[in-house]
């Protein structure tokens, strides 16, 4: 057989390896900055643009998006391309796909703080960005499927069938969850409503963990390791088995974020179900993972990279199992707007990702710049700092998430809430947020440690800007062994690969979502439930524009506890109107749902007063102050056109109340001023507080109204 | 727990088919790839888990 001679591209991989290591560090700065801030709440030195709201959707979208995402980009462009004895299709697709991607983070780092943002959990970019985002993950598949097509290898190794499977399931995901209705170049409303609004995102929220975070780093363990380890995975059958029902089952479980809410029960069921089920798989993959060190366990011993798998698989392990428990209804009526959830997905992303990165980016640089690791012993450091880092932020968070939500659910022995103040089951749990922050320090020590170490390791040796390779060319005609098995055959046929890994995905999709939206029965309408005024609707932006989501949920789950502090259970039809839905996933403050309502209201003053500086009314509160909302006016210009917008997505404002729509918020902006200056407060009635002011005392009013009756109207 | 999900399904037209028809679609699906997994054979599966070793760098 006649060989040929071919380069690989190890330049792009080190493009995004860079990448990778420069916004991991920004990334997890971001996230240190946000944890102190809980702390010190005046760590945002007055600034708008970098309160905990605005910056904790950056620090998840920097460490997901830019170092995980470069990360994954990193390690796919080196597997692919050795593991098909190819270059990659395309250097003009591979560079437009990393210039395109490190732009599409610039622009997060812009938008984000400025509080340009849908408010939907990891998909808050607006959507301009959102169609950049498609058109750049489409090169990446794009050159991904052209390379698999002119491979010089036969059979596709299943890291790329993960790969393939990462590709086509974040492209459905991110298309489907950004429907959105632009109202203008940086403002839009999502499609869905509510009930609706929060199933998409969730199966959204879900699946880009399992997408993102796990798919495309299985690919990689599964390259990797084997490679480190220098012997075959454990087991190639269990692979197969575990690729297929993870990514049939893991399409389903994205409701277990909405247990207890106002979700219809059936789908909840649905998610709690599918969770249990990913038990096996999951574990089915880590220890394929772990085992594929059987007999070599003696070289863990001596390899920082094996080190850092061996514990990235471990806490993959760890929290595969933890999540179907948090997705069992009793655990998760504990576990659910508390801390614990931080500290399960930390497990996930500081074990789990980051150290299947370091351990990647120890092996892959010694490689590709002919050289040795400049210090066993740094990187040995780093592996221990680091793990004692995930130690230090698990633990203390483990226990304010279990500490909070007891004391939410604790009563009196006369039957009274026993801490009937939110806030002291905040000021209780403090001291684990500094310890916290003290365990991401350590961690982020590791760091630069790591990039110290391999900024040597690259000096001492020369970077291989193309590595040569041969290898012979592939028979044009493949001509099947008798006898030879359909998933064989499937293997070799990558397009067919792809559309069945669509097919997989988009069953679970498919029948939670379609039903939510068609039968009418699941959303109760309620009759007094009404559209926003226009200066609620704006009050409402202003919430998002801070993203007050992030600390305040609006959805009280049907337990004696909640009602008793916050009043009726949220009801779906209560929604209807909610475009996005703002249930949040986290109470550092208290719920707001009913904040307007009879049991909680509070004076349009208090609440002046506690933007101004919430320690005033609330003393040991650590959220921070707002006081730009005093001194910005509220902007209208767009007024008009939102209502226009809300009425395209079916808000039954009438025809031509746009027109009507500023004159009308002018007048109730002037009623609250009115009142605040009775209070002694003089406050221009066009400023933000107003608008925002409007917003909360409106929050949870509707039920109250007359014709509070359920009308169940059938299909 | 499953008067919750009777409750809502119910209005549907032909609803229980449903859990019939999950059931086969997962439980063909399962024991397909099982079945398959178990046949595969030796030399085939050596081959593909070498790959990652085999490159020639």
């Amino acid at each position: 057989m006649e060989m040929e001679k071919f380069n690989y591209d190890n330049e792009i991989v080190r493009k995004f390896i860079i990448a990778t290591v420069v916004f991991g560090i920004v990334g997890m700065l971001v996230g240190l900055t946000a944890a102190l801030q809980l702390v010190i709440p005046e760590l945002n030195a007055g600034l708008q643009w970098i309160t905990f709201g605005r910056i904790r959707p950056l620090h998840t979208n920097a460490v997901i998006f830019a170092f995980v995402g470069n990360g994954i980009f990193a390690g796919v462009y080196y597997s692919m391309q050795r593991l098909l004895k190819t270059r990659m299709w395309s250097d003009l697709l591979s560079n437009i796909n990393f210039w395109g991607w490190q732009l599409i983070i610039l622009s997060a780092a812009i938008t984000l703080p400025l509080g340009i943002t849908t408010s939907k959990e990891y998909a808050e970019l607006e959507w301009p960005i959102d169609i950049a985002i498609a058109l750049i993950w489409v090169v990446f598949g794009l050159n991904m499927l052209m390379t698999i097509i002119k491979r010089r290898e036969r059979h596709i190794y299943v890291a790329i069938w993960f790969y393939i499977a990462t590709f086509v399931t974040v492209a459905i995901l991110h298309i489907f969850n950004s429907f959105e209705l632009p109202v203008t170049m940086l403002k839009s409303y999502s499609w869905y409503a509510g009930v609706q609004d929060a199933l998409v995102q969730w199966w959204y929220g879900h699946n880009a963990v399992a997408f993102f975070l796990t798919t495309p780093y299985l690919g990689l363990m599964y390259y990797f390791v084997p490679k480190a380890a220098n012997r075959p995975v454990y087991s190639y059958r269990l692979s197969i088995v575990h690729f297929w029902a993870l990514i049939f089952i893991y399409i389903w479980a994205g409701p277990h974020h909405l247990l207890y809410t106002s979700l219809p029960d059936w789908a909840q069921s649905l998610g709690t179900v599918f969770s249990i089920m990913l038990i096996a798989p999951s574990w089915g993959g880590m220890l394929n993972g772990l085992l594929t060190l059987r007999g070599a366990w003696d070289k863990v011993r001596d390899s920082a990279v094996l080190k850092f798998m061996v514990v990235a698989i471990t806490c993959y392990g760890m929290s595969t199992f933890e999540g179907p428990m948090l997705s069992l209804k009793n655990l998760n009526a504990i576990s659910h707007f508390t801390d614990w959830t931080i500290a399960h997905v930390h497990i996930g992303g500081l074990g789990w990702n980051g150290f299947l990165t370091f351990g990647m980016l120890y092996f892959l640089i010694p490689k590709m710049w002919g050289t040795k690791l400049h210090s066993q012993r740094l990187a040995n450091f780093h592996f221990w700092i680091g793990t004692l880092g995930i130690v230090f932020y698990a633990i203390p968070l483990y226990w304010a998430g279990f500490t909070q939500s007891l004391m939410w659910k604790e009563f009196t022995a006369d039957g009274f809430l026993a801490y009937p103040n939110f806030l002291e089951t905040v000021t209780q749990i403090i001291p684990m947020y500094a310890m916290r922050a003290l365990g991401g320090t350590l961690y982020l020590i590791g760091v630069f440690v790591m990039v110290y170490n391999l900024m040597a390791t690259a000096k001492s040796g020369s970077f291989m800007k193309n590595e040569e390779a041969e290898a012979p060319a592939l028979a044009p005609k493949y001509k099947p062994h008798a006898g030879e098995y359909w998933h064989r055959a499937l293997e070799r046929k990558p397009m067919v690969l792809t559309i069945l890994a669509v097919v997989a995905v988009s069953i679970g999709g498919l029948v939670e979502i379609v039903p939510t939206a068609l039968v009418k029965s699941n959303i109760p309408t309620i009759s007094s439930v009404k559209p926003y005024t226009p200066l609620e609707l704006e009050g409402r932006d202003l919430y998002i524009r801070e993203g007050c989501n992030n600390c305040h949920s609006q959805m009280i789950r049907p337990f004696r506890s909640e009602t008793e502090r916050y009043g009726e259970y949220s009801k779906a039809g209560e929604f209807v109107y909610d475009h996005p839905f703002l249930w949040g996933s986290k109470r550092t403050g208290p719920d707001l749902a009913r904040e307007g309502g009879s049991k909680l209201r509070k004076p349009n003053s208090w609440h002046y007063n506690h933007f101004m500086d919430p320690r005033t009314m609330s003393p040991g509160s650590i959220m921070p102050p707002y006081p730009w909302f005093i001194e910005q006016d509220l902007d209208v210009s767009n007024t008009a056109a939102k209502i226009n917008a809300m009425r395209t997505l079916g808000v039954p404002y009438p025809e031509g109340y746009e027109d009507q729509a500023v004159a009308d918020l002018n007048a109730q902006a002037e009623e609250i001023a009115a009142d605040l200056a009775q209070g002694g407060i003089e406050v221009a009635a066009n400023r933000e507080v107003i608008a925002i002011i409007a917003y909360l005392q409106r929050l949870g009013t509707d039920i109250e109204n007359e014709g509070t009756e359920e009308v169940v109207s059938n299909p | 727990m499953l008067r919750f999900v009777k409750q809502h399904m119910e209005t549907i037209v032909g609803v229980e088919l449903y859990p019939m028809v999950s059931f086969l679609i997962f439980f063909t699906f399962f024991v397909g790839l099982i079945a398959y997994v178990i046949m595969m054979k030796k030399g085939y599966i050596k081959e593909v888990e070498s790959l990652p070793l085999t490159e020639n760098d």
